[in-house]
């Protein structure tokens, strides 16, 4: 395992506020949360080697503690975007698996109605803002609802996750200046995963931990365990603390790690089995397991239980996609300009434009 | 009726619509203290402070980036880019995510935001700054493309593109800042999608945009002289294209030449001539004409920059081409 404690920050006070201690149910809920990401993941892998899915598909395997963590942390009103690796996210922010699934069939009951696919599940009811498919495209993005919430005084907060090769994007560095200076509700949250495609981070990038990047624009950063789920909702609750009560944005790094290729379409030849094999010894659900069975919150059958539901959850989602219509044709004219309230509809004309 | 420059208008119609709608906010860089490059955010920091009227570093993708994400979560930004040919580093922003997360979507988000900024040719400013991009834009399902020519559109088309819930590009001409025109007072806004016949006339049909419709009138006032009558559209929205316009024209004056300052492979007048061959075929007495710039870079010196520009010379003498 990567080193993953202790936090480094860069001289700024932590948020009074502590992490509220979790009810038994509410870790189950956690364990429940990332299991449903596995279980839904491993059947849209089977759907895509039956052809099923295409285009491209980034599996979230081995990082689901990331995303259950950190957006365990926040508000319901709470804004989140990521990038193209969005499956995860989109679950734990409540967006029917049903409709994940669609989406990721290109129905019209998908999440963005057929026409995002994998990269780009959008949930605005759940303050869901995708689904970004552009390397580090998402980071201005994430910076401007923070800028907007603390515009309108909403007193919420934003979650811009991004991979540990987005971080070599200058929009990404564009947009963290501008949050350090205008001082944003906005957590930045690297998903270290040590690969960008088939580049190590080693490869890619200079200065370690990647934390460092903070340091230029005075900006808080936090380091944590990406495979211990308990650690991430602790390091996130500080930055979200610092974000909410302060104003103030931080720079995570969360270290992780996937098993699958980048995408379902990599043959994965630059990493040995064993390095993943070796890390599978810390997956990050099997080790809230044993913690929970430790901690006495949960028996054996009652997780084995949950498995079930989970994994029934995930076939009823496989089985709707398979069985919901494909879009109607004419919905590829549909969705393109938001209907006109304030100035006369000025392209009636659309459809005619050739 | 007041004479205002096309910057005053412009000022106007910032100020006007950032009165009416709290959710209305100018970021860009010194738009704020310094009152603007161009100076059409003068005064407006003093007026609405700084919290709606924001200075940028130089970041134009991490500022566009962020007022498109305002956007989606309700603001109603206008984004000012000092010249539109320094939105290229934020073309993907602009492209990938304002013109496209509505689709993406499948319609759950609105980008209700403006871009706006100086751009055209004709200052010596060299290759880097010369750029007249309304087709690279225009190329982009999802956008609104509006280049006003005179003070009136452009205020009453900028009012109507802050109270679009789309994203919308506006590029304004750095040669026009200073043009004197009557503008109606109040709130008067124009329809974003009409082109305007600037020049009745019968014998060809000039269609441009922009400093282009400048050009156009003054060779029509000249051409006047020889007994040629020109009718001149200023197009105004490049696009949605006002074809309708177009084609009331062409079927009066059965002859067209295109102005405008793209350059040649894949400019708008390209996409105007396809369609009136497609659907005017029979109306036409001879082939559609086309003056852009010339296929090079800008150049810097001032009598070749003139020479690719097109020049009043080369649209007169298209003229004569066409009626030849
Ligand atoms: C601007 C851009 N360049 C290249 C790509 C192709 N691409 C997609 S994902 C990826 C690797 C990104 O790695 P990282 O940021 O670490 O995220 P991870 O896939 O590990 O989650 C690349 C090169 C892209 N989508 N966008
Ligand atoms: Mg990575």
């Amino acid at each position: 395992m990567p080193a993953a404690d202790p936090a480094v920050k860069n001289g700024k006070t932590n948020a009074s506020s502590r992490l509220p201690n979790l009810q038994p149910q509410e870790k189950i809920n956690l364990f429940r949360q990332m299991l449903l990401i596995r279980r839904f993941e491993e059947k849209a892998k089977q759907a895509f080697t039956q052809t099923k899915i295409k285009g491209f598909c980034h599996l979230y395997n081995g990082q689901e503690a990331v995303a259950v963590g950190t957006i365990s942390v926040l508000n319901e009103d709470d804004a989140v975007i990521t990038a193209y690796r969005d499956h995860g996210h989109a679950l734990v922010r409540g967006t029917d698996p049903n409709a994940c699934m669609a989406e990721l069939f290109g129905k019209i009951t998908g999440c963005s109605r057929g026409k995002g696919g994998s990269m780009h599940f959008f949930d605005a009811k759940r303050h869901f803002y995708g689904g970004h498919g552009i390397v580090g495209g998402q980071i201005p993005l994430g910076t401007g609802l923070a800028f907007a919430q603390k515009y309108l005084g909403t007193n919420r907060v934003t979650l811009a996750y991004m991979g540990d090769g987005a971080i070599n994007q200058g929009g990404v560095h564009e947009a963290m200046n501008l949050a350090a200076l205008w001082k944003l509700p906005v957590v930045y949250i690297i998903e270290n995963n040590e690969y960008s495609m088939g580049t190590s981070i080693a490869r890619s990038s200079a200065g370690d931990p990647l934390t460092k990047r903070a340091g230029a624009f005075d900006m808080a950063a936090i380091q944590a365990n990406g495979m211990d789920i308990d650690d991430v909702r602790a390091k996130t609750f500080e930055a979200v603390s610092l974000a909410r009560t302060e104003s103030q944005p931080t720079l995570m790094e969360i270290r992780t790690y996937r098993y699958f290729g980048h995408s379902m379409s990599d043959p994965g030849n630059y990493r040995s089995k064993d390095e993943i094999e070796q890390r599978r010894q810390s997956d990050p659900i099997e080790l809230y397991k044993t913690r929970l069975l430790e901690q006495k919150v949960v028996t054996e059958e009652a997780l084995n239980a949950i498995d079930e539901e989970v994994s029934a959850q995930a076939q009823a989602a496989y089985d709707f996609a398979d069985q919901s219509p494909e879009p109607e044709l004419e919905t590829i004219y549909e969705d393109i300009f938001a209907p006109e309230d304030q100035i006369p509809e000025f392209r009636p004309d659309l459809r005619e434009q050739k | 009726m007041p004479t205002l420059t096309y910057r005053e208008a412009l000022n106007e119609a910032l100020s006007e619509e950032m009165e009416r709608d709290d959710r209305v906010m100018l970021m860009g860089e010194e738009v704020a203290e310094y009152d603007g490059a161009y100076k059409v955010s003068k005064g407006l920091l003093k007026k609405f402070g700084p919290k709606r009227i924001i200075d940028t570093p130089i970041s134009e993708a991490g500022f566009t980036g962020l007022a498109i994400g305002a956007a989606m979560y309700g603001l109603r930004p206008v984004v000012e880019f000092m010249t539109w040919s320094f939105s290229l580093v934020a073309y993907d922003q602009i492209i990938n995510n304002a013109a496209q997360i509505r689709y993406m979507s499948g319609g759950q988000f609105s980008i209700p935001i403006v871009f706006r900024g100086s751009s055209g040719g004709g200052l010596q400013v060299g290759a880097t700054h010369s750029h007249t991009p309304e087709n690279w834009y225009a190329n982009v399902p999802g956008l609104t493309v509006i280049t006003p020519s005179f003070p009136d559109d452009a205020k009453g088309l900028l009012k109507a593109a802050i109270r679009s819930n789309n994203p919308v590009c506006f590029l304004e001409n750095e040669k026009l800042y200073g043009y004197k025109d009557e503008v109606p007072e109040g709130d008067v806004l124009v329809e974003i999608g009409k082109a305007k016949v600037r020049r009745e006339g019968s014998d060809i049909t000039i269609v441009s945009n922009s400093g282009s419709t400048h050009r156009a009138l003054n060779a029509a006032k000249q051409l006047e002289a020889e007994g040629i009558s020109c009718e001149v559209i200023d197009l105004r929205t490049i696009k949605p294209l006002d074809f309708a316009t177009i084609a009331e024209s062409v079927a009066k004056t059965n002859r067209v030449l295109i102005v405008e300052e793209n350059k040649p492979f894949a400019g708008w007048g390209a996409q105007v001539a396809y369609q009136v061959q497609r659907e005017l075929f029979d109306d036409l007495d001879a082939p559609v004409h086309r003056v852009t710039s010339i296929d090079v870079p800008q150049p810097y010196n001032g009598r070749l920059e003139q020479a690719v520009l097109p020049n009043e010379e080369r649209v007169i003498a298209a003229v004569k081409e066409v009626l030849a």
